[in-house]
């Protein structure tokens, strides 16, 4: 798969993240490098929401071993992770 | 406050005569019930519910009920048998399979599987769901696999698809919500209260089915962590043999621990951090006394506040919209 541009992917993410997790909660306001974690956004049932998302969005399989907070917990985290992954 | 290895015992004949005092109280006073039914499993919350049951009302005032269903381990039913015959009080024995096949249950669970294992058969593998993380070792989100194994020794393991996850859940959460049906016909009958027997572990870090075995009319461990609930145990008479027995969820038909279905970690360490981080206890106070490392106990407070966090839907009251004035 051709490489993607960080920017698109962090426009994909938030869009899911924003329409999955943050529809009837204005208090959050999420910024990029903001923690889901941290923020209760994302509970065991939503990473694996997300994982879903990501693996069809972006045409890749997380590996067991990748499902950390270092790939996954932030817009900013996952944009580079997918990239990464896929350039 | 000094924390230190026995900062969770409990002084077990005080423990024990508050509860029954309260448990008089909620279900004559409160509930004007004149008794209760208690779903008997052969684990050692519902053996202590029971026990404690039996001597705040009289055994006469108390119903257990066996719920096994064609995946229950065997010696679950002969357990609640032995538990009943030392407590004196009534056991009776509900097998829930009939019901679940109609519910679509087996069915319901097995297709999902498939989606994720196509060999996958009731008759040739046994299935479990486990966290496979240890979370003191790695700070990692809290996600599910799927495990089946044969009598080959074949084990296949994976992380499971959304779709799959939830569909074995709400299939798997037929059997706590049929169990509570069957309590609470036998409650109704008698004019009796159900028994909640969730322990503070399971009833705070959501490991419970709302409107399952969490659907209860008074829980009387729910504040106690599991540690304790064995000093109880001990203290109540309660059958070695169900003391020694390791805590599963009785839920897969492969044989599956509380610890690696949920938790994640022992009970006693579990309870031990999770007590300190109530207590705010630092991490490297609380590492010296367990023998971890400050990281390892920065990693359990977080996780346990996690699961605390993100479970709390679980155990919220309807809710309701208050009229304006």
């Amino acid at each position: 798969m051709a490489a993607i541009e960080q920017g698109s992917i962090r426009t994909k993410v938030r869009g899911f993240i924003t329409d999955t997790f943050l529809i009837g909660n204005d208090k959050i306001k999420l910024g990029d490098s903001d923690s889901f974690m941290q923020l209760g956004i994302v509970d065991s049932t939503g990473v694996l929401e997300l994982a879903s998302f990501i693996e069809s969005e972006f045409g890749l399989t997380i590996l067991d071993n990748e499902m950390v907070p270092e790939n996954l917990d932030s817009i900013e985290n996952i944009a580079k992770y997918v990239s990464k992954k896929v350039g | 406050m000094k924390f230190d290895k026995d900062s969770l015992k409990i002084d077990a004949p005080r423990v024990t005569d508050e509860l029954c005092r309260e448990i008089l109280h909620q279900v004559r006073g409160v509930l004007k019930k004149s008794g209760a039914v208690v779903g008997i499993s052969g684990g050692i919350d519902s053996s202590v519910s029971a026990a404690l049951c039996a001597r705040a009302l009289g055994p006469e005032r108390v119903l257990g009920i066996m719920m096994p269903e064609k995946e229950s381990a065997g010696e679950s039913k002969t357990l609640a048998e032995s538990l009943s015959k030392k407590f004196g009080f009534e056991a009776i024995l509900e097998n829930i399979s009939g019901g679940l096949e109609g519910t679509g249950c087996y069915r319901r669970r097995d297709e999902a599987i498939r989606t994720v294992f196509p060999e996958y058969t009731p008759a040739e593998y046994k299935c479990k769901i486990v966290i496979p993380q240890n979370i003191l070792e790695k700070d990692t989100f809290n996600f599910f696999n799927l495990t089946i194994d044969n009598e080959k020794g074949e084990v296949k393991s994976k992380r499971m698809p959304l779709q799959a996850y939830l569909q074995i859940v709400a299939s798997s959460n037929l059997k706590q919500r049929l169990r509570m049906t069957t309590l609470y016909y036998h409650a109704e009958k008698r004019n009796w209260a159900v028994v909640g027997t969730g322990n503070k572990d399971e009833h705070e870090q959501g490991f419970f089915v709302k409107y399952g075995d969490g659907g209860a009319d008074l829980k009387p461990i729910a504040h106690l962590f599991k540690i304790q609930v064995y000093q109880l145990a001990e203290y109540l008479g309660v059958p070695q043999e169900i003391i020694k027995r390791t805590p599963t969820t009785d839920t897969y038909s492969a044989d599956v621990t509380q610890e690696e279905f949920f938790f994640g970690l022992d009970f006693y360490r579990m309870d031990m951090l999770w007590y300190a981080m109530e207590k705010n206890v630092p991490p490297e106070e609380a590492a010296a006394a367990l023998d971890l490392t400050p990281e390892q106990v920065k990693k359990a407070y977080y996780n346990i506040d996690r699961k605390i966090k993100a479970t709390e839907y679980l155990r919220m009251a309807p809710l309701e919209i208050k009229p304006a004035d």
